[in-house]
């Protein structure tokens, strides 16, 4: 979090890009889109760009890394070279192996692992534009390509990020929001059974606006959690009128 | 993870190719559908999407201000990385860059560097002091065959989208920015020789049972400016002149498309 | 959830299910007395178990399945096979119809072969028990094989057996369609080449209205065939 106090963050009782402090930036998914890989999906979120991939279950290398009565979920982020305004190095960097940790930790509590043991279900992210939130929309653009992989899940994770700008909790920080504001707070979280399963902060904020941005995070990750599915029924919903047909694809 | 093809599906391959055919149905010399989308990465100098076939690649530019190599003071900087990364492909591994990817960065570098498509002299700021380096950054998200031409044409077409970020840097000569100076467009070619046969822009299976494979680089002159035979296989060559001149209406009608996506009129 | 009965209800990881005097069956999960998609898929009900059917991902072994493996390494007793499933298959020196000295492996079966094979046994690690001593079980040394998605497999065979019938009948090709769906396609080479390209139809159009008829009237135009008359 920097503080320069010459940067404008909000006029009028709006943020700089016109947005109301609990509105979210424009976000499309696209359920999947990539040949190879066993699911994937393709985000963009204001103005960033994500593409998630998902193969497995596989057997895992190095074998030592095998657990015997279950699958690891293995995220793997980062960012291409042209993401951001300075080039960015290729390769792993402290930054990102943080993240991907912290990816794979939040997706592995929705997974069935259990089904898959000493197998590795791989989860890669690679951010092509990066604009503030890309954990978070890593993380949500990875929920649908596992599904889209037909693994096994209790739910989709979705993911949000909160914060406080000019001493104003706000929804989804924007670039100069982030640079600029006074907290941070990236969340992932499940629905169905409304538990966080990501939680990170950084910056300033009393316990009263810790729990204001974490209730303007829950709600957007619901109004999320319901893009993700539309990308799924998108992808998979197509209308049968014929009972063969349907008898078919419900693998009698 | 290595990926195993049963004999019986080589044999079939090979039969096939004998017999002139092709898996997907095409002719011999015939590409997949390309789809270039020049400037999707704002971030990025310059930017653009390949996709051929159901290969998906993307190439971004940066470009920052740097000290010129001691034996060309008066040249701007031009480095080619790729990064074939494990959501491509099943075989591909996390980690530095190995020997596939380094051979692909090095062809279509040579294209670039050999083609003199960017005018380095153009790039140099201040004679042995300052000069522009220029990232060129090949990043595969699919890979279905063929990736020398998805990245070589992904480059070009990249290049010719880049606005050099003068205001950005004080030092930097100009104060306003400005398009890269492109002096020619350079397009590969790639042949795949399957037994006797020679075919362009193999895809995957066809790259699996591959002999040798021949890049070629072309530039509007129809000069050739790179060529690469990779593989363990050998060409003679008579074949090699033989896709040389097949590389020549091939790389117009690139370069065609090229210049129509990128839509860039000071060439 | 859908208006229309005949339109089927695609479920996603998450979803709950209506299923009052249902058990759970395949695909779904429990929690709290309530029945939960487990997976991206369709919901159907058997014998009093509501299960939902994969529409995506890995194939998931089962015991009693046929499927085709590829021979990816040998060893003195046994043969380790790559069946598409998260883990490869170990075929033992005694699930073979021939009797084979210990380190003479190669010379029956080698690394690229591909075989018919049965599953026999999944254990709880997923570890997979394979022969290819039954009838109807063997090397394939001729043909070749494509892969479709496995959950496709179900639209590839078609209606009682309708759709695979019919691609045999118009291309003259042996058909043997695997549940981790590979598919080993034999006959010449006019015939495989017109077989793969109408399975690649189904795959692409699998959840099509009428698909049946679209690869008939594909299979007549190209072979000039017409079984109707």
């Amino acid at each position: 979090m920097g503080s320069n106090k010459d940067i404008e963050l909000i006029e009028d009782g709006k943020r700089m890009d016109g947005r109301e402090f609990d509105e979210l930036r424009e976000i499309t998914i696209k359920a999947g889109v990539l040949k190879r890989a066993d699911g994937s999906a393709y985000l963009e979120w204001g103005k960033n760009k994500i593409m998630a991939a998902v193969y497995g279950p596989r057997e895992m290398h190095p074998r030592h890394a095998q657990e015997t009565r279950k699958a690891v979920v293995r995220a793997r982020y980062n960012m291409a070279a042209f993401s951001v305004p300075d080039r960015k190095r290729p390769g792993p960097d402290r930054r990102s192996i943080e993240i991907s940790k912290l990816v794979s930790e939040a997706l592995e509590k929705v997974v069935f692992t259990e089904k898959y043991p000493r197998s590795v279900i791989d989860v890669f992210i690679e951010v092509l534009q990066a604009s503030a939130g890309t954990r978070c929309g890593g993380l949500t653009a990875a929920s649908v390509a596992l599904a889209d992989a037909g693994i096994p899940m209790s739910d989709l994770v979705a993911s949000c990020a909160s914060g406080k700008i000019e001493g104003q909790v706000v929804l989804d920080l924007g670039k100069n929001e982030d640079n600029y504001g006074q907290a941070d707070v990236p969340v992932g979280y499940i629905p169905r059974s409304d538990d966080i399963c990501l939680l990170q902060m950084d910056g300033n904020l009393t316990e009263e606006e810790y729990e204001e941005a974490m209730d303007m995070a829950i709600e957007a990750c619901k109004e999320i959690h319901g893009i993700q599915r539309e990308a799924l029924r998108e992808r998979y919903s197509t209308e049968l009128k014929d009972e063969n047909e349907k008898d078919l694809a419900e693998g009698v | 993870m290595k990926e195993i093809l049963s004999k019986i599906t080589k044999d079939y391959l090979y039969r096939l190719v004998k017999e002139g055919k092709r898996v997907d149905g095409r002719n011999m010399f015939e590409y997949r559908d390309i789809e270039i989308k020049a400037g999707e990465i704002e971030p990025a100098e310059g930017s653009a999407r390949v996709r051929l076939g159901d290969t998906d690649v993307y190439v971004g530019t940066k470009m920052d201000v740097g000290e010129p190599f001691p034996d060309t003071p008066e040249s701007g900087v031009l480095t080619t990385s790729a990064e074939l990364i494990p959501m491509a492909s099943p075989e591909y591994e996390s980690g530095p860059p190995g020997e596939d990817a380094t051979e692909l960065a090095r062809v279509v570098d040579r294209g670039v560097r050999e083609g003199e498509v960017v005018d380095t002299s153009e790039l140099c700021i201040e004679e042995g002091e300052k000069v522009w380096i220029l990232f060129i950054d090949i990043h595969v998200l699919d890979y279905d065959g063929n990736l020398f031409d998805a990245a070589g044409i992904g480059v070009m077409a990249a290049l010719m989208d880049t606005v050099v970020p003068a205001s950005k840097f004080d030092d930097a000569k100009k104060e306003e920015d400005y398009p890269l100076p492109i002096d020619h467009v350079v397009v590969p070619a790639t042949f795949t020789k399957i037994k006797d046969q020679i075919l362009l822009d193999s895809q995957l299976e066809e790259e699996k049972i591959a002999d040798a494979r021949l890049t070629v680089s072309l530039n509007e002159n129809d000069e050739i400016v790179a060529m690469q035979k990779g593989l363990r296989g050998v060409f003679d060559y008579e074949s090699t002149k033989e896709c040389i001149k097949k590389a020549k209406d091939i790389c117009s009608e690139t370069r065609e498309k090229v210049i129509e996506e990128v839509g860039r009129e000071n060439i | 959830m859908s208006k229309d009965e005949t339109k089927r209800e695609l479920l996603l990881p998450g979803d709950e299910i209506e299923a009052e005097g249902l058990k759970p069956g395949k695909g779904v999960f429990k929690k709290d007395g309530k029945i939960y998609a487990a997976k991206l898929g369709i919901k159907n009900i058997r014998k009093g178990y509501v299960n939902v059917a994969a529409q995506s991902g890995r194939y998931d072994p089962s015991e009693g399945d046929k499927v085709i493996g590829t021979v990816s390494d040998i060893d003195a007793s046994y043969w380790t096979v790559d069946v598409n499933a998260p883990f490869p298959a170990v075929l033992h020196v005694n699930d073979v119809p021939w009797r084979v000295d210990y380190g003479d492996t190669g010379s029956y079966i080698q690394v690229g072969d591909a075989l018919l094979i049965k599953i026999t046994d999944v254990d709880e690690q997923k570890r997979m028990q394979i022969t290819i001593d039954e009838e109807g079980l063997r090397k394939l040394d001729v043909g070749q094989i494509i892969e479709i998605p496995p959950f496709q497999v179900p639209r590839v065979i078609g209606r009682g057996g309708s759709m695979i019938s019919m691609l045999k009948k118009y291309t003259g090709c042996k058909i043997f369609v695997g549940q981790n769906g590979r598919i080993w396609i034999d006959g010449d080479l006019e015939g495989q080449y017109l077989a793969v390209k109408a399975i690649k139809m189904i795959e692409e159009n699998a959840q099509a209205i009428g698909l049946t008829e679209a690869i008939e009237s594909f299979l007549k135009k190209e072979t000039g065939k017409d079984f109707d008359d």
